[in-house]
């Protein structure tokens, strides 16, 4: 398995090990993505005669307790790379589970709110906000769940390589932490975009 | 574990807790501000600034990008760029009712208006 050069030391011509370029080079094309949608909110909103009172619609209160959940994530999965890079196992079993939980109380705030959105009649297609809180929300919820997916690879059968090389294995945590904090960053600009202004 | 060629930063636990309670005051700041019925223009730039804030927080302490090589920061640096320019051009359709400018005006091309008793 010596097919991935560079996994875990420093390419001479970039500094960085290829894992690490990579990543910033998919979240590159990944603010792009969310950028598109935030560009096209705001089109649609100053372009439009009349906006939804959003704070009204949403439930701002779910919205906080996501924030909460989701920096909390953060945090934990920060702090299991911290524990694969002190050489803790249960330490970083630990904080992983509990980022892995974090994703997990998201998606089910997640699933609350837009149930109560499609109890009371309201829809992607009922007006321009809706279409872009759903679109933009969902699309966010779909990358937790993306990240959710590596997470628990890396604290079920990815563990293996804990013992096999364990310098790569921790690479492999930052990795994963990266785009786990990107997604918290998209959260970040999408609760005041959508919930407060 | 850390030496020359291999890629690993300093582990810093209390940095992390410092951070994720400077977020949670921050996040609680951003809803308290939005229920204070501020003009709309100062609701947007408080709720933005503080989310570019700790976004900031976030990419510096916890993506390590405080520590990080150069080479990253060129993908993103073009990124930055092409992100603002996706928000500079909402200028061109929607720059007059935001900001009161005719952007036709400024550049002397406004069609005259014809009408009897037009102004």
């Amino acid at each position: 398995m010596d097919a991935l050069p560079y996994t875990t030391t420093i390419r001479p011509d970039t500094g960085l090990t290829n894992p690490k370029l990579g990543i910033w080079l998919f979240l590159a094309s990944e603010v792009m993505l969310f950028g598109s949608l935030f560009s096209a909110y705001a089109l649609l909103r100053t372009g439009a005669p009349s906006w939804p009172d959003q704070s009204a619609v949403l439930n701002v209160p779910l919205a906080t307790l996501n924030t909460v959940i989701l920096i909390s994530s953060s945090v934990t999965m920060v702090m299991a790379w911290a524990g694969a890079a002190s050489g803790k196992l249960s330490r970083y079993r630990l904080f992983m589970g509990l980022t892995l939980l974090g994703g997990a109380l998201f998606l089910v705030v997640k699933v609350i709110e837009y149930s109560e959105k499609f109890s009371h009649g309201l829809y992607p297609s009922t007006n321009n906000f809706l279409a872009l809180y759903f679109t933009m929300t969902g699309l966010h919820a779909i990358h937790v769940i993306a990240g959710m997916v590596v997470n628990a690879y890396l604290i079920g059968p990815g563990t293996r390589m804990w013992t096999r090389d364990h310098l790569r294995f921790t690479n492999r945590i930052e990795i994963a932490g990266i785009y786990w904090h990107f997604v918290d960053v998209v959260w970040i600009f999408l609760f005041p975009v959508l919930y407060l202004l | 574990m850390s030496g020359p060629g291999t890629n690993t930063h300093a582990v810093n636990v209390r940095g992390y807790l410092m951070v994720f309670a400077t977020l949670m005051v921050l996040t609680i700041i951003t809803v308290a501000v939005a229920s204070l019925n501020l003009s709309e223009g100062t609701t947007v730039l408080v709720a933005v600034s503080i989310a570019t804030i700790k976004a900031a927080l976030v990419a510096m302490f916890f993506m390590h990008l405080k520590s990080e090589k150069p080479m990253v920061f060129w993908p993103l640096g073009l990124t930055a760029v092409l992100f603002a320019a996706l928000f500079a051009f909402l200028l061109w359709t929607e720059g007059d009712h935001l900001f009161g400018t005719k952007f036709s005006d400024a550049f002397g091309s406004a069609p005259k208006t014809s009408e009897p008793g037009g102004h």
